[in-house]
C-alpha cells in the first residue's frame, strides 16, 4: 500500500499548477502595463513550473490507474484489475475528468515548446504565454472545483472497478484523444498569438510568420486524429461507416474547418501583409470553435454517442469558462483591431482572392456544421420540439461547398499573388484541365462497373483536377537551378495536403458509390454472396478474454473466380463487468477494397445474422488524411523557420518594427 | 460604422451563448436505454427518512411502480415535480431515489414541493450502489419495472405532461395488466 497517497500528492501538484498558472497569466500582464521588465520574465519560468506540475498530478493519477487504486472514483469507474496495463493507462483519458487533465497537460506542454522558441522577442513571448496562461487557469479551474480526478470513495472503497467502456478498449482509442487534443489545444498557441498582437497593437506581418508553423502543427495533429477517430469508428462500431455527423464529431470539424482557413490566411497575411484583420478573427474563431465543441460534448447538451457525464453544475461552469474566454477575446478584438486598410491592391484574379474564396468557404462551411449541430438545441430553446438534422442535412451542404473549393484549390498554387493574367493562367492550366475533363467525365466513371455515375463523374474529375494541377506547380517548382531537389519544404508540403485531400475525395466518392452493405443469414458450410464473393460460415467458437466471453465465427471468403483470399475471424463480445456486448468486426482490407464482416445475432445453434461490406477504396480516405497531414510536418521543417540566418532575419525585423 | 462591424462576431457569439444557455437547463431527448428487459441491480440502501433502515431489491419487487431519480440540486426536477404528483394522485407507486444529495437539502425539497414518493432511497455521493449500475448520469431519470423487477422503460430527461399521459401511463398500466 505504498501507494496510498499518491493522489493527494497529484491534487496538492493540481492545485499547485493553478497557483503557477496565475503567476503565468497576471505577472507579465501587470508588467506589461506598468513597464516592468522583470515581472515579464516571471512567464517563462511559471510556464516550466506548471508543465512539471501537471506532469507529475497526470504520472500520479496513471499509477492509481496501473496500481489498481479503486479508492479513486475515477479509476473505480474507469478501471478494472483485469484490463490490461495498456488499456490500464489510456483509461486515464477515458472519461471526463481524467481527459481534461491530459487536455490541461497537453496546453501546458506547447506553452512549454512555445516557451523555448528562438527568436522570439521577450515582451511578445510574455505576452503569448500569459494569454495561455489565462486559458489554463479557467480549465484549471473547472478541473478543481469540478472535476476533480482525485476525488476519493472513502470509507466504502470498492472491490474492483467497472471497466473502460469496452469501445474503448481498443489500439486507435489509445492514441484517438491525444492526438485529437494536440490539434485542439495547439490552436490555443495561434489563438495567444493573435491576442498577444491586438494586446501590443503591433499587427505587422511578424506576428502571422510566428503563429504559422505552430497552426499547422496543431492543425496536422487535429487531421491525424479526425481521421483515427473515423478509422476507429469503422472497424470498432460496427456499422461500417467512417463517417456519422455525430455532433462530437462535428465539434472536431468545426476548428478542423476554420483551422484549414486560418493556416491559408496566415500565408497571405504573411506573404502579402493584406487580411490581418480576417486573419485575427479566424484565429480567435478556430480556438473558439475548439471551446465551443468542448462544450457541446461535456456538457450534456446535446445527444451523441459520446455521451461523457453531464452535469448541470459542470455545464453551467463551462459556458461561463467559455464565454469569458470568447467573448473577451471578440471584445478585444472589436476594440483592438485598428482599422486596417490594405494599403496593398490586388486583382480580382490573383492568389490573394482565390484564398480569400477559399476562406469563405471553409468558413461557411463551418458555420453550416455548427448551424446543424445546435439546431435541435435552438428548436428546442424556441420550442419546438427537439428535432435534429441528419447526414442528409450536411451531405446536402457539405459536398457542393467541398466541390466548390476543390476547383479552386487546384486553380489556386498555380496563380500569381497580388495579379494573374488570365491568359497566363490560362497557358498553365489548360492540360490539367484537358486531361483532367477527358479522363474524369469520358473514362473513369465507367470502368468500375460498365455504367456512368453523374457523382462518380464529380468526384473523379475533381481528384483528378487537383493531381493534374498540384503536379504542374510541382513541376514548375523544379525548374530552377537545382531542378527536383531545389523544392522547398514549404512548396512540398503543400502538395501533399492538396494531394492528401484529392485522396480523400477518391475514398469519398468510390465507397459512397460503390460500397455495398448486407444483412445475411449465414448457415454453417452454405456459402452467400456480396459483389460476386462467397462467404462460407465454417465454424463457430466460445471463447474466453481476459474480461470478455465471446462468440467467435469462422468465415472463409473466396473471390469471384473461386480462389479462397482469407479466412475471417468476426466476434461477438459480452464485457462481463459491464455487461456490455460488443461487436468485433473481421476486415479483409486492401488497397483496392475492404471486405468486412460483423456478427448481428445468434439465430439458431449454427446459424447467425451477419453483416457484410464491400467497401471498395476506403483505406483511401485515411491515407489521405496522413499525407496531408505529411504535408503539414513539411511545411513546418521547412528551413526558413529552422535555419539560423534565418532567425536572425526575423529578430532584426522584429527589433525594426519596435 | 465600420467599429460597428467589428462588433459583429462579439454579437453573433453573445446570440449563441444564450442558446447554449438555455440548452443547459433542457435535457436532449430520451435515450434509448440498454437496461430495457434487465433485471434490476442488487443494491441495499437507506430510507431517505429513516437512516437506520437498508432497503433492498427484495422490499421493491411483486408490483409494478416507477423508479425516479431526483435531486435537489437538479433544477429540472423542480420542473418534473408537478408530474410526478399527479402520477402519484393516479395511484402509481413512485419510488424516489435521492442522488448525490445532502439529506437536509432533500428534506426542504420534498417539504416545500410535496412528496409524492411511496418511498425514498438515499445514495450519497460516491456510493456505487443503485443509480450507478443502473448508469444515472444525470437527474432526473425515470425507470418503469414490472413486478419482476425488469426495467421496462427509461427517460434521461424531465418528464413532460404529454409524455406522462401518452407513454408512461400507458406503459404503466401496461405491465400492471401483464400476466
Amino acid at each position: 500500500m505504498e501507494v496510498l497517497f499518491l493522489p493527494e500528492f497529484g491534487q496538492f501538484a493540481l492545485i499547485l499548477a493553478l497557483a503557477m498558472a496565475c503567476v503565468q497569466a497576471f505577472l507579465p500582464l501587470i508588467g506589461s502595463f506598468t513597464r516592468q521588465p522583470l515581472w515579464l520574465a516571471y512567464a517563462q519560468p511559471a510556464a516550466w513550473a506548471q508543465f512539471t506540475l501537471l506532469a507529475i498530478s497526470f504520472i500520479l493519477l496513471s499509477l492509481s490507474f496501473l496500481f489498481d487504486d479503486f479508492s479513486l472514483a475515477y479509476t473505480a469507474a474507469n478501471s478494472n484489475s483485469a484490463l490490461p496495463w495498456f488499456y490500464k493507462l489510456s483509461a486515464v483519458w477515458g472519461a471526463h475528468e481524467g481527459s481534461l487533465l491530459l487536455w490541461l497537460l497537453i496546453l501546458a506542454g506547447w506553452t512549454f515548446a512555445v516557451s523555448l522558441s528562438r527568436g522570439l522577442p521577450a515582451e511578445v513571448l510574455a505576452r503569448v504565454l500569459s494569454v495561455l496562461g489565462f486559458v489554463s487557469v479557467g480549465m484549471l479551474l473547472f478541473v478543481v472545483f469540478t472535476s476533480n480526478p482525485f476525488d476519493r470513495i472513502l470509507p466504502r472503497i470498492p472491490v474492483d472497478g467497472a471497466d473502460l467502456n469496452p469501445l474503448l478498449q481498443d489500439p486507435g482509442l489509445i492514441f484517438h484523444p491525444p492526438l485529437l487534443y494536440m490539434g485542439y489545444v495547439g490552436f490555443a498557441v495561434t489563438f495567444a498569438f493573435a491576442l498577444a498582437a491586438l494586446w501590443s497593437g503591433q499587427l505587422d506581418s511578424a506576428w502571422a510568420r510566428w503563429s504559422r508553423p505552430w497552426t499547422t502543427s496543431a492543425w496536422a495533429f487535429l487531421t491525424v486524429g479526425i481521421a483515427l477517430g473515423s478509422w476507429w469508428a469503422y472497424y470498432e462500431l460496427g456499422w461500417g461507416g467512417w463517417w456519422f455527423w455525430d455532433p462530437v464529431e462535428n465539434a472536431s470539424l468545426m476548428p478542423w474547418l476554420t483551422g484549414t482557413a486560418l493556416m491559408h490566411s496566415l500565408a497571405i497575411t504573411e506573404k502579402r501583409g493584406v487580411f490581418k484583420s480576417w486573419t485575427l478573427l479566424l484565429a480567435i474563431f478556430t480556438f473558439s470553435l475548439s471551446l465551443v465543441g468542448f462544450f457541446l460534448v461535456r456538457s450534456g447538451v446535446l445527444n451523441s454517442v459520446h455521451a461523457f457525464a453531464n452535469d448541470p453544475e459542470r455545464g453551467f461552469f463551462l459556458l461561463i469558462l467559455l464565454a469569458v474566454t470568447v467573448g473577451a477575446s471578440l471584445l478585444i478584438y472589436a476594440i483592438r483591431v485598428p482599422n486596417l486598410k490594405a494599403r496593398v491592391s490586388y486583382s480580382l484574379l490573383s492568389r490573394d482572392v482565390l484564398l480569400l474564396a477559399n476562406n469563405l468557404i471553409l468558413v461557411i462551411a463551418s458555420i453550416m456544421v455548427l448551424l446543424g449541430t445546435l439546431y435541435p438545441l435552438i428548436l428546442d430553446a424556441l420550442g419546438t420540439g427537439k428535432i435534429s438534422v441528419g447526414p442528409p442535412y450536411f451531405n446536402a451542404l457539405f459536398v457542393p461547398l467541398m466541390l466548390l473549393l476543390g476547383v479552386l484549390l487546384g486553380l489556386g498554387p498555380l496563380t500569381d499573388w497580388k495579379q494573374m493574367q488570365w491568359q497566363k493562367l490560362k497557358k498553365k492550366i489548360w492540360l490539367a484541365g484537358v486531361i483532367t475533363l477527358v479522363l474524369g467525365v469520358a473514362v473513369l466513371p465507367w470502368v468500375y462497373d460498365g455504367q456512368w455515375h453523374l457523382y462518380v463523374a464529380l468526384g473523379l474529375t475533381l481528384v483528378l483536377w487537383i493531381f493534374t494541377t498540384s503536379l504542374r506547380d510541382l513541376w514548375e517548382a523544379a525548374q530552377t537551378k537545382r531542378g527536383w531537389l531545389g523544392i522547398s519544404r514549404s512548396r512540398l508540403g503543400m502538395f501533399f495536403g492538396h494531394i492528401g485531400a484529392a485522396l480523400i475525395v477518391l475514398g469519398v466518392t468510390m465507397v459512397s458509390n460503390y460500397g455495398e452493405e448486407r444483412d445475411l443469414r449465414m448457415q454453417i458450410d452454405q456459402p452467400v454472396e456480396v459483389k460476386g464473393y462467397q462467404f462460407t460460415l465454417k465454424e463457430l467458437i466460445h471463447r474466453e478474454g481476459p474480461n470478455f466471453i465471446a462468440d467467435r465465427a469462422i468465415v472463409e471468403v473466396h473471390n469471384p473466380s473461386g480462389k479462397l483470399i482469407n479466412t475471417l475471424t468476426p466476434e461477438k463480445r459480452l464485457y462481463t463487468v459491464r455487461g456490455m456486448p460488443m461487436t468485433q468486426v473481421a476486415i479483409d482490407w486492401g488497397f483496392l477494397k475492404d471486405i468486412y464482416v460483423a456478427m448481428g445475432e445468434e439465430l439458431t445453434a449454427d446459424a447467425w445474422a451477419m453483416r457484410v461490406h464491400y467497401k471498395p477504396f476506403v483505406r483511401w480516405l485515411w491515407l489521405g488524411a496522413l499525407i496531408a497531414a505529411l504535408g503539414g510536418v513539411l511545411a513546418i521543417t521547412d528551413r526558413r523557420y529552422s535555419s539560423k540566418k534565418a532567425q536572425e532575419q526575423l529578430t532584426a525585423i522584429t527589433k525594426g518594427s519596435l | 460604422m465600420k467599429r460597428f462591424l467589428l462588433f459583429l462576431p462579439l454579437i453573433i457569439f453573445v446570440l449563441v451563448g444564450a442558446f447554449l444557455y438555455k440548452g443547459l437547463s433542457m435535457d436532449p431527448s430520451a435515450r434509448e436505454s440498454a437496461l430495457l428487459g434487465k433485471p434490476m441491480p442488487e443494491f441495499s440502501l437507506p430510507n431517505l427518512h429513516d437512516p437506520l433502515q437498508q432497503i433492498t431489491q427484495e422490499n421493491l419487487l411483486g408490483e409494478v411502480f416507477i423508479l425516479n431519480v431526483w435531486g435537489s440540486w437538479c433544477p429540472s426536477c423542480y420542473d418534473e415535480h408537478e408530474e410526478i404528483v399527479r402520477m402519484a394522485q393516479a395511484g402509481i407507486p413512485i419510488v424516489g431515489l435521492n442522488y448525490k444529495d445532502e439529506r437536509s437539502k432533500a428534506f426542504r425539497y420534498l417539504s416545500q414541493l410535496g412528496n409524492p414518493y411511496s418511498l425514498v432511497l438515499f445514495e450519497e455521493d460516491g456510493l456505487r450502489e443503485l443509480a450507478f449500475n443502473l448508469g444515472v448520469y444525470g437527474a432526473p431519470e425515470t425507470f418503469i419495472f414490472d413486478r419482476d423487477g425488469i426495467v421496462r422503460y427509461h427517460l434521461a430527461g424531465v418528464i413532460t405532461p404529454q409524455l406522462v399521459d401518452q407513454v408512461i401511463m400507458p406503459e404503466v398500466r401496461k405491465w400492471q395488466t401483464a400476466q
